[in-house]
């Protein structure tokens, strides 16, 4: 077995990532302390009241999950294009993470949906298609999980995420379609166009909190994939 | 004869004859269809309106159960090998692999379906209907399911991740699907046909790709 670390590029992302982590870190929890105190003491909105603010915890979550899918397709296409294990082991890394996200929108969001719609659950095309998203993360997970030849795992789960994210606008659009074909009416959505800076603010801020967040979780779980698979080889160096 | 009709029909007379999935798929269709109204209740009115819906679903889960012996059985007996090493590309090998699951699965299920749809108290305006709707979606169901049957190839035992990653890429020909059935009982034009069809399309332009790329990183190594 090839170690990864004859290519250079794992080496230097340990070095670099090492150097940015701790200072991504503290910009994640700087944001996020700022941003929910923003948060807690915006005053509530005259028509949501309170519950407003679960917005703050809620939206960056849904942004954040979909980014990471981006970043998973892109990392699949260029470890399947360029062979390189370095986004092979992003890809792998970033699908936990997405799954996390996802679940914490859809958590937040159906939190946020008892007060406003009186239910825990309403079949909105936005709920229904993060939902979707999480089983393609799921299914994504589960690929490469049941796979037990590294690369082989790496380069079907790579094929997994390129069809999903050719998919996802399409599965996006039925669900929309679906959702005014079926009960369009029924359903205010919150927010709305007109967001005041009182709101925006701790929105902004909850952002770019998440969105640093996970890049640290990410970059950890990359770090921890790398030193993993040089403990594996040395071992079997041994061996 | 050339290898694309020699695949195509070596592979449907291996999903018709004794041991064959098509008959039971088939089989499966109908049992799947009738444990629906004795869980909902046999209220006919309620069944009329989820006809379209149910029926959609139970053709997927049907044509998903017969998908993991697309590939794997060529794949454990070394056919896949050989047919790799013909001058046949993998992507046609992938196209006609595709046509005949659907000739022996998604076809039958569509012939299959007006009948079921008297169960259902599905009112005849809705034959035309649900046979066009399931006649221009199944093909998409062969052709996504093919890329989650690649996909699992070199899993031992790929019969639960298969539908599982292949299910939630199937969304929008359920939606479109059971849309354009009910759309046409409640008279609206929806639009739900050419959308159906234009998912179908795309899927079966794409699909031979994505298998070929997935059969070839499982027989590489």
């Amino acid at each position: 077995m090839a170690s990864i670390f004859e290519f250079a590029n794992p080496k230097r992302f340990m070095n670099l990532s090492g150097t940015v982590l701790p200072w991504l870190a503290a910009a994640s929890a700087l944001t996020i302390i700022v941003g929910l105190y923003l948060g807690f003491t915006a005053p509530p909105d005259y028509q949501q009241g309170d519950t407003v603010r679960i917005m703050f915890i809620h939206v960056p979550a849904a942004w954040v999950a979909m980014m990471c899918y981006g970043l998973m397709a892109i990392a699949s296409l260029l470890g399947l294009v360029n062979r390189h294990p370095l986004a092979d082991v992003a890809a792998k890394s970033a699908a936990p993470l997405g799954a996390l996200f996802t679940a914490l929108a859809l958590i937040t969001g159906s939190l946020w949906g008892k007060p406003m719609w009186g239910a825990y659950w309403v079949w909105d095309a936005r709920l229904t298609s993060f939902l979707l998203l999480l089983f393609l993360y799921l299914g994504y997970i589960a690929l490469w999980n049941a796979i037990e030849d590294e690369t082989r795992a790496a380069r079907a789960a790579a094929i997994l995420a390129l069809v999903g994210v050719v998919n996802l606008p399409i599965i996006e659009f039925s669900v929309d379609w679906w959702n005014t074909l079926h009960q369009g009416e029924s359903i205010i959505r919150s927010g709305g166009p007109l967001i005041s800076a009182v709101f925006l603010w701790p929105l902004g801020l909850m952002a770019v909190g998440y969105t640093t967040l996970f890049f640290t979780l990410w970059m950890i779980r990359i770090r921890t994939e790398i030193i993993n698979r040089r403990a594996r080889a040395l071992q079997l160096g041994i061996a | 004869m050339n290898p694309f009709s020699a695949i195509l029909l070596r592979d449907m007379r291996l999903a018709t004859r004794a041991g064959g999935s098509a008959a039971l798929a088939l089989a499966f269709f109908a049992a799947v269809a009738t444990l629906v109204p004795l869980g909902v209740g046999s209220d006919l009115h309620l069944l009329s309106r989820i006809a379209g819906g149910v029926l959609w679903i139970a053709a997927v889960l049907a044509a998903l159960l017969s998908l993991d012996r697309l590939f794997q059985s060529d794949f454990e007996d070394g056919s896949l090998d050989l047919i790799a090493l013909s001058p046949l590309s993998l992507e046609s090998m992938s196209f006609a692999k595709i046509t005949a699951h659907w000739l022996t699965t998604g076809l039958p299920l569509t012939l299959l379906s007006p009948l079921l749809g008297v169960l259902f108290g599905l009112p005849p305006a809705g034959y035309a209907p649900l046979m066009l709707s399931l006649a221009i979606g199944t093909p998409a169901v062969s052709a996504i399911g093919a890329i989650g049957a690649a996909l699992t190839l070199s899993i031992r035992r790929g019969g639960l991740i298969l539908p599982f990653i292949v299910l939630p890429l199937l969304a929008p020909a359920v939606i479109f699907g059971s849309g354009a059935v009910l759309g046409a009982l409640d008279g609206l034009s929806n639009g739900a046909f050419w959308l159906l069809g234009a998912f179908s399309l795309v899927t079966v332009l794409l699909a031979p790709f994505a298998a070929a790329a997935a059969v070839r990183l499982n027989l590489a190594g």
